[in-house]
């Protein structure tokens, strides 16, 4: 077998068809179940590179299914009815966040879950959720969306209220379903409109076929309201800092690169399904609510008192800065100044950056919970004597995320402030005015848990949840000091695919 | 103009149930209220495919010049089907987990979690 060219598709196989075998190995003994997870999870992520390397080195690659060869993406009549995976090179971007996010998440859970907690469930939840967010990423046309969309829901709903034990979980849960299943649903509706049409489904055909009419219009509402749902933007944000709040740590990093995935859809949709209809409005709007969620967002962590929630807002707010780069590019796509590359190219850029430093903090909060039993910031106090390293961790994270110049949060936000800036100087001055506020935010919550007097004793956090907390940390450090390398090879050909890719990826699919 | 009725009752349908998640503070409710949008978006899916005087689309059960409605949109109506027995399952099962706790279904009731 011929497994570069077949990578794509085992991506998603892989993880899917594991996930489901590890509640059987569990049967057997836990040390099978991890010794198969670490087998999944690094196969997983070393097809997601290969198939990252081809796409970054030859250009975009598609896989058709059920065809006699991968690349026969259009059945013998010429109408593009077959399924097929479209990988470009923002595709491959967000399969490696997404791979990033779930080794370290679940390098955590190895010593974070007690065994008698859910931990074999929560484990393969985690699996279902990797493998429906790299499908997400991977498709290639618009039905298949909707379906991984909805078995990313499914498994993100059970990751938050699987610890049934307690009320807040499951309600949190609820919350978060109904929200996803909504949105799942405008999703299927959009596509049902548009297949009433055109009749297809292939997200390339379609992009050719898509001329602005009021039924185009319809659908891209209904996308749009859909896929910000699951986003968490701020109108429709409500569901996300209590599943924030209520999952276990591991599981928290991995809803925070859903909603990034779900990002990624949605400006799939924007740049490339309707990018032959370039309509300023849209744009506009992208980016005022991208402006309101960063506010909002930040204004809400102010008051929050559970350290939980407190990092969740923040992550709430950093989606409304990728919202406003990307938006910012969109106003700009028809017209093509220097700005737009440059906004789209710090939202992307921020995406991965805020994976690290969130992801961060989410574990660092973890940390203490699991060291102290409490995560109210009343009650906490002085955690930093026993608790170095996560002390440092958390300060790390604070720091990157409120965009502090050595750190990787200011390199990616610099490139949204210039680039707004030109768009517009009120957005860039409530940008930083957001940013000024989550620093205030995690100073006071630094002060609160880790400076001070010992209040309580506190347990030594084991040595995996250190180790994935370190390899986060040197990824903030990284990135921070050496922007330029991370922008020139991955994050300007995923822009590029945004911003003049259309062509190409309507080509790579219907050949012509 | 007879042709749209399927349509239009479609998104009646899709928009009581959103009447129903705005408006109902009972937890049952609101997952009915979403299965009713569920069911608005498949009707409309088939009824997209649907063929004036067409058969069921089984290729060898056919006469050789029949009209077949489309089978795209059963097929996508299926697994739309299939994930709506999913997720009711699944937001069900956090409204008993929910009860077990609370002793009550109202929304108003059961939030620990705001702001």
């Amino acid at each position: 077998m011929n497994l570069p060219e077949h990578a794509p598709i085992l991506a998603i196989a892989v993880p899917l068809l594991g996930a489901f075998a590890l509640p059987l190995w569990a049967k057997l003994h836990r040390s099978l179940r991890d010794g198969w997870l670490a087998l999944v999870a690094g196969a997983t992520a070393a097809l997601t590179a290969l198939v990252a390397v081809q796409v970054y080195t030859t250009g975009i690659q598609v896989y058709t299914l059920g065809a006699s060869f991968p690349a026969d993406t259009v059945a013998p009549g010429g109408f593009p009815i077959r399924i097929i995976l479209t990988v470009d090179a923002l595709s491959a971007f967000m399969g490696l966040i997404t791979a990033l996010v779930a080794v370290v998440g679940f390098a955590y859970a190895w010593r974070y879950l007690a065994e008698d907690e859910g931990k074999t469930l929560a484990l393969t939840l985690g699996t279902l959720l990797w493998a429906g967010m790299l499908g997400m990423a991977f498709t290639g046309d618009l039905f298949n969306l909707f379906v991984f969309f909805e078995v990313t829901s499914i498994a993100a709903c059970g990751l938050v209220g699987y610890r049934t034990w307690a009320s807040r979980g499951p309600e949190a849960a609820f919350k978060t379903m109904v929200m996803y299943t909504v949105g799942g649903l405008f999703v299927l509706l959009a596509v049902a409109l548009l297949y009433g049409e055109y009749g297809a489904l292939n997200l390339a055909y379609l992009a050719r076929q898509i001329g602005g009419s009021l039924i185009d219009r319809i659908a891209l509402a209904l996308l749009l309201g859909g896929l910000l749902m699951k986003a968490g933007a701020v109108p429709l944000h409500m569901w996300a800092p209590d599943a924030y709040g209520e999952a276990p740590a591991q599981a928290v990093i991995l809803l925070v690169a859903n909603t990034q995935i779900s990002l990624y859809a949605l400006f799939r949709v924007l740049f490339t399904l309707y990018g032959g209809v370039p309509d300023p409005g849209v744009g506009w709007l992208v980016v005022a609510l991208g402006t309101l969620t960063l506010l909002v967002a930040a204004l809400m962590a102010v008051v929050q008192m559970d350290a939980g929630r407190l990092v969740a807002f923040g992550a709430v707010s950093q989606i409304g800065y990728m919202l406003l780069g990307v938006g910012v590019g969109l106003t700009a796509v028809a017209a093509r100044p220097a700005y737009g590359l440059v906004a789209i190219q710090g939202g992307i850029f921020h995406m991965l950056n805020d994976a690290v430093a969130i992801g961060l903090l989410f574990l660092a909060v973890g940390a203490v919970e699991r060291a102290s039993g409490s995560r109210n910031l009343g009650t906490l106090g002085g955690l930093g004597h026993d608790l170095r390293w996560t002390t440092g961790f958390f300060l790390l994270g604070a720091l990157a995320l409120a965009g502090i110049p050595p750190l990787n949060g200011f390199a990616s936000k610099l490139m949204i402030y210039q680039s707004s800036f030109l768009l517009s100087p009120i957005l860039s001055a409530l940008a930083i005015l957001a940013s000024i506020l989550l620093l205030a935010v995690f100073v006071r919550a630094f002060q609160g848990a880790f400076l001070g007097p010992r209040l309580r004793k506190a347990e030594p956090v084991p040595v995996p949840m250190l180790v994935a907390m370190g390899v986060l940390a040197l990824g903030v450090l990284a990135l921070g000091l050496f922007p330029e390398l991370v922008v020139r090879h991955l994050v300007a050909p995923a822009a590029d695919a945004l911003w003049t890719g259309r062509d190409l990826y309507l080509q790579a699919v219907l050949g012509r | 103009m007879i042709g749209n009725v399927p349509f239009v009752v479609c998104m009646v349908l899709v928009l009581l149930g959103l009447w129903a998640l705005l408006f109902r503070r009972n937890l049952v409710k609101i997952v009915i209220g979403v299965k009713i949008i569920e069911n608005g978006v498949n009707l409309y899916l088939v009824a997209t495919g649907y063929v004036r005087g067409g058969i069921v689309p089984i290729y060898t059960y056919a006469p050789p010049d029949a009209v077949m409605v489309l089978p795209t949109p059963q097929a996508l109506t299926l697994t739309s089907i299939v994930i709506g027995l999913a997720t009711t399952a699944l937001m069900l099962a956090f409204v008993v987990v929910i009860h077990r706790h609370k002793k009550s279904l109202d929304g108003r009731k059961v939030t620990e979690l705001s702001g």
